[in-house]
């Protein structure tokens, strides 16, 4: 195999690209500055691309490379990959569903305790030395708060799980409502927020939920609602969220993933009511190897013609 | 000014209760809630010296709340001939003198039941924090790191890892549940096995350790238990190991403790608890692997509320000759 050509379309995974080194000729996208040059050269090598939640494969690129048979995604969440495009040339799709669902879910309560505790301003007092001079103020008790879910597909259901551990009522907003489901099931996204003190994001990006956190549902969770993302950046409507936190509009917000990655508005640097992650939902050493086996597992898979282990399309 | 309007009878007939504490924000709350049930006696209203304040009112006190972590020595309990319930408003009860308590028969109740929640809350927020990086990644972003420095370094899963809690009451179990939840392998140690729980047991806390990748440090501060976390036991949890403490600082050996993390020979910490309150070591402030708190795992509403109910809730059931809750077990 290692003459088939394989494109990996940004650094996402030291280990990820000395596994297909090994076995594919892999081609770095983000080494080549002149990128239509480089397609027009390679296009003819090229049958798979790899990317992630970054840099997936847009129309373009998939126009660019017609040798192109398979684009298999470092991610669950596929909406940088045009779906429909692969669909119509015949392309397959597949992500890393699974492996990450219990990182991402523990992040998500992590950021819940982490907003709601203030354990990032509490170690910032402590590093300060302002300790020595008073105690840190009260903060808020999470168990027992209400979450509420956005999307309770494998990861919502997990997190859901998690916070009945801490007994949490967990209530939820889903497309349809599930048949069978203990939690209580609200069919809009603002109803939801009026009805929780936590809402957590966590449905895949589609043009249907692009700013599904907009101005509404944000006033609806209120000044001591607090706002959990470990979806997509553009699930929120980022200058709304910011300004509702600067307003106290809104009570606080659980960040891992941002609009324009690695952009974070600065203006929330000064806040202590938020938290901000770079986007490391699935950033533990254990997952990203997971996810990384099941990338080439795919593509392996598919170059000796057996079934894909996890496909989309 | 007490509300009686629940209470028809004159000042003299509720039961006297006794206020040991040093008044703080906490404490004067507590004591409004109090005077609407029972008659106060608090040496801090009357301008008399303390002496003889409680010459004049201990003898005939059969109940005594000692505020939040006020010290409460054997030579003022024997002042009070007919005590027969000391009530704790804090979970850790180091400051009283128990020994002194229990050979006296003086039934002890402490605030576990009323903070477990949020204190297995807080332990669970220190163990992901170590483990996710949450505070250190915050502050990478907050510098502006992000956009020039790439992306973060990885943190370490939580399922499948073996978490060891030292000392399973109330708070140890709320912990073990919701770290149960996130796929946290159990086991504990205890004074002794817990028949009702389902985790695995071991005698001491080396070979918990040994068997652990992080240890949850939630029990009593006692005699016995002072450095119960010691280098053997820290050098047994391994390179890889966390060790998580909401219970008191001295239960860690602080100084070596802060060695094994510089040299790398511990993975990391989450502290909510030291040994010299407010003073922390300066050399764990350099460190992207520790997390810090400063004691304040009960510092919320909720368990501000929750510990005055269970407070007063005590005091009546003990004055009606009903059971109590959140009694202290004696060795």
């Amino acid at each position: 195999m290692e003459s088939i050509g394989v494109l990996m379309t940004c650094p996402m995974s030291a280990y990820l690209e000395q596994e297909l080194d090994k076995r594919f000729k892999l081609f770095r996208f983000w080494q080549f500055p002149q990128r239509a040059q480089f397609l027009k050269e390679n296009c003819g090598s090229i049958r798979a691309v790899v990317g992630n939640a970054t840099v997936g494969a847009d129309a373009e690129l998939i126009d660019a490379l017609p040798k192109l048979e398979i684009v298999s995604s470092f991610s669950v969440g596929l909406d940088k990959v045009d779906l429909a495009k692969c669909k119509e040339k015949g392309v397959r799709v597949t992500n890393t569903p699974d492996v990450l669902t219990d990182d991402v879910a523990d992040l998500a309560i992590g950021l819940c305790l982490a907003v709601l505790r203030r354990i990032c301003e509490c170690d910032r007092y402590v590093r300060s030395g302002k300790w020595k001079k008073g105690d840190y103020k009260l903060t808020s008790k999470f168990s027992g708060k209400t979450v509420g879910i956005i999307g309770l597909g494998r990861i919502g259901t997990a997190i859901a799980k998690r916070a009945e551990a801490f007994n949490c009522p967990v209530c939820y907003y889903s497309r349809r409502e599930k048949p069978d489901c203990q939690y209580k099931y609200y069919p809009s996204v603002t109803e939801l927020a009026s009805n929780c003190n936590i809402l957590v994001v966590a449905c895949p990006l589609t043009e249907e939920t692009r700013h599904i956190i907009n101005r509404e549902v944000i006033d609806a969770l209120g000044p001591k609602g607090v706002l959990i993302n470990i979806g997509r950046g553009p699930h929120v409507d980022e200058p709304q969220l910011v300004s509702a936190l600067l307003e106290g509009r809104l009570g606080g917000a659980g960040l891992d993933v941002f609009e324009k990655e690695p952009e974070v508005p600065e203006e929330l640097f000064g806040l202590e009511n938020v938290v901000l992650l770079p986007h490391v939902g699935s950033g533990t050493v254990e997952t990203r190897q997971e996810m990384a086996d099941l990338v080439i597992g795919n593509l392996e898979a598919h170059f000796l013609s057996k079934p894909l282990l996890t496909p989309v399309v | 000014m007490s509300d009686n309007s629940t209470c028809s009878s004159p000042m003299e007939e509720l039961h006297p209760i006794f206020l040991h504490h040093l008044p703080s924000s906490f404490s004067v709350l507590l004591k409004t809630r109090l005077q609407a049930h029972f008659h106060v006696l608090d040496p801090c209203d009357s301008a008399e010296p303390v002496s003889s304040f409680l010459a004049s009112h201990a003898h005939s006190v059969r109940a005594l709340v000692c505020a939040v972590l006020t010290p409460l020595t054997a030579e003022t309990l024997e002042l009070f001939p007919s005590l027969h319930l000391l009530v704790g408003t804090s979970s850790g009860l180091d400051h009283v003198d128990l020994d002194y308590c229990r050979r006296r028969g003086i039934t002890v109740t402490n605030a576990s039941v009323a903070f477990a929640e949020d204190v297995a809350d807080h332990a669970v927020t220190l163990l992901i924090d170590v483990l996710r990086r949450i505070s250190a990644a915050d502050r990478f972003v907050r510098s502006g790191s992000w956009p020039v420095k790439g992306d973060y370094p990885l943190g370490s899963k939580l399922r499948g890892r073996r978490v060891g809690i030292v000392g399973l009451g109330t708070i140890g179990f709320q912990t073990a549940k919701r770290l149960a939840s996130l796929g946290c392998l159990i086991s504990y140690t205890s004074r002794s096995k817990k028949p009702s729980a389902s985790f695995a047991y071991y005698p001491d806390v080396l070979e918990l350790a040994s068997n652990s990748d992080a240890l949850i440090v939630c029990c009593p501060l006692t005699q016995e238990t002072y450095h119960i976390i010691n280098e053997e036991v820290m050098r047994a949890l391994g390179k890889r190991g966390v060790v998580v403490n909401v219970g008191r600082g001295p239960l860690i050996d602080e100084a070596r403790m802060v060695e094994l993390l510089v040299q790398g020979n511990l993975g990391g910490a989450g502290l909510d608890v030291f040994e010299h309150e407010p003073k922390v070591p300066k050399e764990l402030f350099g460190l992207d692997n520790v997390v810090l708190s400063p004691h304040c795992a009960v510092i919320t509403p909720e368990s501000f509320q929750a510990v005055q109910d269970l407070t007063v809730n005590n005091l009546i059931a003990f004055f009606a000759n009903k059971p109590l809750v959140s009694v202290v077990q004696f060795q």
